[in-house]
């Protein structure tokens, strides 16, 4: 009898283990991200001068999406710039609530392809804010980058695309929940 | 079920079962339980083939014909779900009820009172799942596969529903899982070693450690989900900083063992009648046990194959690629095994057989198919067409289902001490294997040409192709229910059978009666002493 007590609490241990692990995947998903540049993820605000600047010149696009049915303005100042890897550059992005209502937003940033993600640095950025903007109010915020002039030699452009999506449904969820 | 009630009235057992409906409500007894969940697969089987003919009405013809393309969805993704884990899953743990016990000389499962939950609550889940049909809002439309954010942003209200459900159907697995494993591990006859059990134990013990590593991740991807939709957390939005693709990860995590969870037993139950069919011992039977544990150990490092499109570094996309054809290499180790065992045997073929030899051939096509969905660039093309549809479901239909009717066939009459009408049998057989052709090849073509999946729509060169798909599937649904009529007619005017059934079957179950003693092996048979054998 005590070796089928023991063996069903060996089992019962495993299936809150690999419960757990489920959701240790999610940590574990964001760090494997960060470290190979999966789905164009790019690292925080990380900048120190670089003393070989190098003279490549590369190529980026700057696209805007609203998600769903988001309804703001949301545009670049420049569709593109070619930049020298190794020095700061700097564009600005306006926002626009062209609704009646106060609205929260968030902006999501991807890079591709994935792998030049980690070789795009922002000193710089909106990504981590969430914006609160009044009814027909606009705001206007800049982005400063560097290109790490250790890109792959094979990259000669790179896409920054930023998504804006709706969060006032989520954060005022939130309020109410705490 | 009355002929089996009253077969036990001159048993003089001390522990006969209870009368009326509080027998099967409060049962401890495998047999029982057994039954239980095979009759509840079996409902399961016609509610999901119901929807899938559904599906195969509305493309008949091209253009919008029966239903809504909302309800279309809805029909599509409970299809899946029903097929998935109220048809193949609990059939299969109702063999392991009825068998495990019997093949290794235990006097029943060691957590009677667990199996008795773990069956009842899964009509439970069941019923959630189908009352959102009735629902403000339908039923879940998703896909089996629920990605996010189409399952937590853009799901309906329902989606709760499905949640809870998809915990109790997992809490009932893992139960299920956790007795199959500490019987077999603690309840042998004296004498049967590891190496000595039966190929469907081996099956179901490396099946119910799968069970175990997967259904709780399963169950930590739905609570993510319940999590995002009520509680608000951003584990699949994008917009709070999470990633819908993680959502993909985790699933497939889960998906991928999942799908050898539907296919290991089958490879026990095809073992068994393919060698006694054969009147020869398996081939190469420790070979079957360590290519069972190698599809198990690398089912978990593939499951990316299933999301190559996402978007991956090459080096990952090489990765998936290899290990899933790697799994190829034990799968076919299987397929030879089976082939060498009929090699030279005194063949004969009644319909379990039959089916068992679908079994092999069907199921290696579904196999090749694999292959070619494995090679990542290929499968840019193939993904989200039919001949993702045509794959799964011959893996899955002459794969998993054809090995449940070969067993059904095979231990009939062990269960129930009646034979079945071979005549009607074998017709069952004949028309299912025309049918399930006619209905899944053909998809290879359109899905090769370009059809995608989960459409009730499809441009006009696909329409003959899908006319036939759709004839071939009223067919198979049809012969379903003669399926039906064959098990009845042979519980209620079948012939006695006796207890060897098959002239070349070996195994203890066999050595029992037909049906057996409501308590079986209550002094467990001693294969030490060489009178028995497993």
């Amino acid at each position: 009898m005590s070796s089928i007590r023991k063996s069903v609490s060996k089992l019962f241990l495993a299936t809150v283990g690999m419960f757990l692990f489920g959701f240790a995947l999610v940590p574990l998903y964001d760090v494997f991200c960060e470290i190979t540049g999966l789905n164009g993820k790019v690292t925080g605000p990380t900048f120190s001068e670089y003393e070989n600047i190098g003279n490549r010149e590369i190529k980026i696009i700057f696209t805007t999406t609203n998600n769903g049915d988001m309804p703001w303005f949301f545009d670049s100042s420049k569709s593109q710039m070619r930049v020298k890897t190794g020095e700061q550059n700097l564009l600005n992005y306006v926002f626009t609530n062209t609704t009646n209502k106060p609205m929260i937003a968030q902006a999501i940033p991807s890079v591709s392809p994935g792998k030049g993600a980690q070789f795009f640095h922002k000193t710089e950025c909106f990504c981590f804010e969430q914006q609160l903007l009044e009814p027909g109010e606009s705001i206007t915020v800049p982005l400063k980058f560097v290109i790490d002039p250790d890109l792959p030699k094979d990259i000669s452009s790179l896409a920054l695309g930023y998504t804006l999506f709706d969060i006032t449904k989520d954060l005022i969820h939130k309020q109410v929940s705490n | 079920m009355s002929a089996v009630i009253e077969g036990h009235h001159d048993d003089h057992h001390h522990h006969g079962p209870a009368k009326g409906i509080s027998r099967w409500l409060f049962t401890t007894n495998h047999k029982d339980i057994g039954s239980l969940y095979l009759w509840f697969s079996f409902i399961m089987l016609f509610i999901g083939g119901a929807m899938a003919m559904v599906i195969r009405a509305e493309l008949f013809e091209p253009g919008s014909q029966i239903v809504s393309p909302e309800f279309y969805n809805q029909m599509v993704t409970n299809h899946g779900l029903i097929m998935v884990f109220g048809v193949i899953m609990p059939a299969f743990v109702g063999f392991a009820n009825w068998l495990v016990p019997m093949q290794i000389g235990a006097p029943d499962m060691a957590l009677p009172r667990l199996n008795n939950l773990s069956f009842w609550i899964l009509p439970a889940a069941f019923g959630v799942l189908i009352s959102t049909f009735f629902m403000e809002g339908g039923a879940p439309n998703f896909g089996w596969t629920f990605y996010a954010p189409l399952s937590t942003e853009y799901a309906p209200p329902t989606v709760t529903y499905f949640i809870f459900a998809v915990h109790i159907m997992g809490a009932s697995s893992i139960m299920g899982s956790i007795n199959v494993i500490t019987t077999i591990l603690n309840m042998r006859a004296p004498g049967m070693t590891l190496m000595k059990m039966p190929l469907f134990v081996w099956t179901w013990l490396i099946t119910a450690y799968l069970l175990i590593a997967v259904m709780p991740v399963l169950a930590g991807a739905v609570t993510m989900m319940l999590m995002d939709i009520h509680f608000g957390t951003s584990f699949f939005k994008a917009g709070g900083g999470g990633d819908p693709v993680l959502f993909q990860h985790v699933f497939w995590f889960f998906g991928h063992p999942e799908v050898y969870i539907m296919i290991l037993p089958a490879f026990g139950i095809v073992s068994h009648i393919i060698e006694t069919f054969s009147r020869k011992p398996i081939f190469g039977y420790e070979s079957m046990v360590y290519a069972i544990a190698s599809i198990a150990l690398l089912s978990f490092v593939v499951w990316a194959h299933h999301m190559f499109t996402v978007g991956m570094p090459i080096a990952g996309e090489l990765f998936f690629m290899y290990s899933t054809m790697l799994i190829a290499i034990p799968t076919g180790v299987k397929v030879f095994n089976w082939l060498s065992t009929m090699f030279k045997g005194s063949l004969t073929f009644e319909t379990p057989m039959l089916f068992a030899i679908a079994f092999v051939a069907l199921f290696t096509i579904g196999g090749l198919s694999g292959i070619m969905l494995a090679i990542a660039p290929a499968d840019f093309q193939y993904h989200d067409t039919y001949f993702v549809v045509a794959h799964f479901h011959y893996v899955l239909v002459p794969g998993a289902l054809f090995s449940i009717i070969a067993g059904v066939y095979y231990w009939l009459p062990k269960w129930t001490g009646y034979m079945y009408d071979e005549f009607m049998g074998k017709t069952h057989f004949w028309l299912s294997f025309v049918s399930v052709n006619l209905t899944f090849f053909p998809m290879h073509f359109v899905g090769l040409a370009g059809m995608p999946r989960r459409i009730p729509d499809y441009a006009m060169q696909f329409a003959d192709y899908n006319m036939i798909v759709s004839v071939g599937a009223f067919l198979f649904g049809l012969s379903q229910l003669l399926f039906l009529y064959v098990v009845l007619k042979a519980i209620f005017y079948g012939k006695k059978a006796t207890g060897q059934v098959w002239e070349g079957a070996k195994g203890l179950e066999w050595t029992l009666d037909s049906p057996p003693a409501y308590h079986t092996f209550e002094t467990p048979p001693n294969l030490e002493s060489g009178e028995v054998k497993a």
